[in-house]
């Protein structure tokens, strides 16, 4: 008995700590978060786009960094499908909003002040991107923003963009 | 006895778990500049200009020079 207690109360704490990342092959968790202008963005509704979800905070140095290079990717890929939608974090929204004015976005902005969000997809550092092909699978998880992974991104967005949806 | 230090061990234990560091998205204070251990520069300098003339040991902070205190 007292054996047993003790199997339950270890395999309790090691259950309590132990968390799974969302990697690639895994389905995309439910998004459903506000924009600023109150409309509603699901993620369920872009299914047969290629969705690029990224999670970013107006503290974050990389954020900054990526918000232009984003820009760039819808610019060149909306016509083939790609939808770029960036979950901002901030408890503040004010925040936020300073950091749109100096890093304007032309994707879809929504916000989760509650923290839900990345909670149930697991974010890991900020910003983490994740690339979602057109069935709602995740093709790619991108810990950061690093100029050296652009190209790689790149690469990754383009040929998700190529395979479509499943027949 | 034996089990009653066990459980107060496993509350102990399970205790410290409940304090999980914080989350990517919640360390919005703890990427503030004023969080950083050298964030005044020219202080951060003279902390560790003293603390290598006292210690009279030097080395491991990118601060060149011997345990003399002169410079």
């Amino acid at each position: 008995m007292k054996r047993a207690c003790h199997l339950l109360l270890g395999i309790g704490l090691v259950a309590s700590s132990a968390s799974f990342a969302l990697g690639p092959g895994d389905a995309a968790p439910a998004l459903r978060l506000a924009s600023a202008s109150g409309q509603s963005v699901e993620l369920d509704k872009l299914r047969g786009k290629v969705v690029y979800v990224d999670f970013w905070a107006s503290w974050c140095g990389p954020c900054k960094r990526s918000f232009p290079w984003m820009n760039d990717m819808l610019a060149k890929y909306r016509a083939q499908g790609l939808e770029i939608v960036a979950v901002n974090v901030d408890r503040k929204r004010e925040d936020a909003e300073r950091f749109l004015a100096a890093a304007p976005a032309q994707f879809t902005v929504v916000y989760d002040a509650s923290g839900s969000a990345p909670a149930a997809w697991q974010v890991k550092a900020m910003p983490t991107s994740y690339l979602i092909d057109a069935n709602g699978t995740i093709a790619l998880v991108e810990s950061g923003f690093r100029d050296e992974r652009k190209g790689e991104v790149e690469d990754r967005i383009r040929a998700v963009l190529a395979a479509g949806p499943r027949k | 006895m034996k089990a009653a230090f066990a459980f107060v061990l496993a509350c102990a234990l399970s205790g410290c778990a409940a304090y999980a560091p914080p989350q990517a998205w919640e360390k919005q204070y703890l990427a503030k500049p004023a969080m950083q251990f050298d964030y005044d520069k020219l202080d951060a300098k003279n902390v560790q200009h003293i603390y290598f003339s006292k210690e009279g040991a030097a080395g491991g902070y990118g601060i060149g020079g011997g345990g003399c205190g002169c410079n």
